[in-house]
């Protein structure tokens, strides 16, 4: 079992990097706390792999340090550590069956044959790989594959964490969320850490109590899915979860009015004055944008409607930027004349990207 | 969909038919033809049925001994070179540096004999390997071994398994570098993930990913091998004595030497049959095997 704390960690594939954009991860402080189901979310060369790939050992942080428990492991090679991990390709040694390949890790070290076993057994009958265990492992479909490459993980009684890059990419839609509950149970059941690596919103938000959201090299918010989604810190949460995503502008913020070009919105609350130096942005979800005619609201260019079955998403333009509201599925959208009335506590401002209580 | 059936269509194969029975089927149906006949002289041929058959299949007959001879110095041959240049080009592969400039100077260097004609590579080693001149013999003298290719058994079969691991080696070694290459980073870092070793890396990863290109680089050279004939005959000419003459230097030495057409027509069917059902065999017992273990991977 593990708690791992990062302190001050920073990668960088460059010797001495000066600009921000040569970070691969640039420096954090986190904690993961035992027994926890993250997903880390983010979107292609984000640095969420290399995050994992530090944590798991495959790659040697540039700075800063990693805790397992309180004990330094920045150093430690990784068989050394307590850590599995199950790989966006299925990995799985083809000539050997089923059951050597769960073996494997625990023949490696040396396990007495009795255990190994033992384990063997009980790691079949958690994943349901008891049919298969006499199969050699080259002819099992992805998700089997895949199943076989996280047994290996939890065969070992060490583990304390278990990291998944991307693990469903190559499985057949309908068995996904089959595997994805698999895991899920198999998390209630043993209690050990799983960091889940994804670029999908709904694999994310499904599997985990925390959701960790990377962006260009940097963590920009933890948090669960309910928060990410009703306050995210930073404008890229807003745009990456959420479909549509939040609708980001540009504005020019006084006390409680932020000004969209010639409009002006009413917010909930002041922010100090010292907080509006830099760009300014308000964020608003579609969600909470209400669609009328006439009234008071922002004065908006329908564009063009999405009905997607339960809801309309209707794009529109305001002074000229895009920005998407959605309407029940009976709503009438009129062809001019659109207010977007939003909801006042939901209009967030941001500063630099971060949002601004 | 109903695909319409017109059986005119095979008419436009007809072209590929032709070209193929022009340069292969017609040659081999010459030879098999040669095969069933004696001649004399002035073109004046004589139904001989399987006669020459008979005669070159049977050990005690002239031909017989001749062939079983020849054909045992050439399996001999590629069973040696196989034995050396698998294992060998593995090891090079294995070893080779992964990226930069090293790797592309390990490349060339690799690729340079493959590009050698074969009796340029036979002349490079008949001097490299003489006693008195090349620097190999002489060296292999120098250090007290009796070495010279031109009156010992041993010494013209060194020189001629050294020139073949000279020339090929690189083939299997550029074949398994290529496999090697092909395997992602994933499996090696799964493997650090279970502890294995390097040699369970090997065992487990990297042989069973080499499989078929190891197929393809032993199915090549064994064919190479048991039909060389340019470099031995450039070295040895088949000596000394015929310790070095292998099938195909028999073959010719019959056909263009004897001129008997019957006797050389009967040879080159069966050394056309071994090698077509040696590949066969081979090629049927590796793929039903990975057949067996599902077709998948």
């Amino acid at each position: 079992m593990a708690q791992i704390q990062l302190e001050n960690l920073a990668h960088s594939y460059l010797v001495n990097p000066t600009q921000s954009w040569q970070w691969a991860l640039k420096p954090m402080n986190m904690t993961w706390r035992q027994g926890g189901a993250y997903a880390l979310l983010g979107p292609s060369g984000c640095g969420k792999t290399t995050l994992l790939n530090v944590i798991s050992g495959l790659v040697t942080p540039s700075h800063g340090r990693i805790l397992f428990d309180g004990r330094d492991v920045s150093r430690i090679p990784t068989e050394a550590r307590n850590i599995a991990q199950v790989f966006q390709f299925p990995v799985v040694y083809d000539t050997m069956t089923v059951a050597d390949n769960l073996a494997f890790p625990l023949q490696n070290r040396g396990v007495a044959k009795a255990t190994v076993a033992a384990r063997v057994r009980q790691v079949g009958h958690m994943l349901g790989l008891e049919p298969i265990m006499n199969r050699r492992a080259r002819g099992l479909t992805a998700d089997l594959q895949q199943k076989v490459s996280l047994g290996r993980g939890l065969v070992r009684s060490d583990v304390g964490a278990i990291l998944f890059d991307e693990p469903l990419t190559v499985i057949d839609p309908h068995l996904k969320w089959q595997l994805r509950a698999q895991i899920r149970r198999v998390h209630a059941e043993t209690d050990v850490t799983m960091i889940y690596v994804t670029h999908d919103q709904t694999e994310a938000l499904t599997f985990a109590d925390s959701v960790v959201v990377m962006y260009q090299g940097e963590v920009v918010q933890i948090g669960t899915p309910q928060e990410l989604f009703d306050r995210p810190a930073h404008t890229f949460v807003g745009y990456f979860i959420g479909s549509p995503g939040m609708n980001v502008l540009p504005a020019r913020v006084e006390g409680d009015r932020a000004h969209i070009g010639s409009q002006v919105l009413q917010l909930a609350q002041g922010i100090a004055a010292t907080a509006s130096d830099g760009k300014m942005e308000i964020g608003i979800r579609p969600e909470y944008l209400r669609v009328e005619r006439g009234g008071r609201g922002l004065p908006v260019q329908v564009r063009r409607v999405d009905d997607i079955g339960r809801i309309k998403i209707v794009h529109c333009l305001l002074e000229g930027m895009p920005i998407a509201a959605i309407a029940g599925e009976d709503a009438e959208i009129p062809a001019d004349g659109v207010m977007l009335v939003p909801e006042q506590t939901q209009i967030h401002v941001y500063c630099n990207s971060h949002r601004v209580e | 969909m109903q695909k319409p059936v017109d059986n005119r269509a095979w008419f436009l194969v007809a072209p590929v038919f032709m070209l193929v029975a022009f340069n292969a089927i017609l040659p081999l149906m010459t030879v098999v033809n040669y095969s069933f006949q004696d001649t004399f002289s002035n073109n004046q041929f004589f139904w001989n049925g399987v006669q020459w058959y008979v005669e070159l299949l049977d050990p005690r007959s002239e031909l017989g001994e001749r062939f079983y001879e020849s054909l045992g110095r050439s399996l001999a041959f590629s069973a040696i070179i196989l034995a050396i240049e698998v294992p060998l080009g593995l090891m090079v592969a294995l070893s080779m540096p992964k990226r930069g400039a090293a790797l592309a100077l390990c490349l060339m260097l690799m690729a340079l004999p493959l590009l050698l004609p074969w009796n340029v590579v036979g002349i490079i080693w008949q001097l490299y390997a003489r006693d008195n001149i090349g620097l190999f013999g002489w060296t292999v003298n120098a250090i007290g071994i009796p070495f010279n290719y031109t009156n010992s058994a041993v010494s013209s079969w060194v020189v001629i398994v050294l020139m073949d691991v000279w020339h090929w080696t690189s083939l299997i070694a550029l074949l398994c570098y290529a496999g090697l290459r092909a395997i992602p980073e994933a499996y090696y870092q799964a493997a650090k993930i279970d502890g294995a070793s390097r040699l369970l890396v090997f065992l487990r990863i990297q042989m069973p990913k080499l499989q078929r290109v190891l197929t393809i680089g032993i199915l090549l050279r064994f064919m190479d091998s048991f039909m060389i004939y340019t470099e031995p005959f450039v070295v040895t000419g088949g000596g000394p004595g015929n310790y070095t003459t292998m099938l195909s230097i028999n073959l010719v030495k019959i056909a263009l030497g004897q001129f008997d057409l019957g006797k050389a027509g009967a040879m080159s069917i069966v050394y056309t049959l071994i090698t077509l059902s040696v590949c066969w065999l081979f090629y049927t017992v590796i793929t039903t095997r990975e057949g067996k273990e599902g077709a998948a991977s």
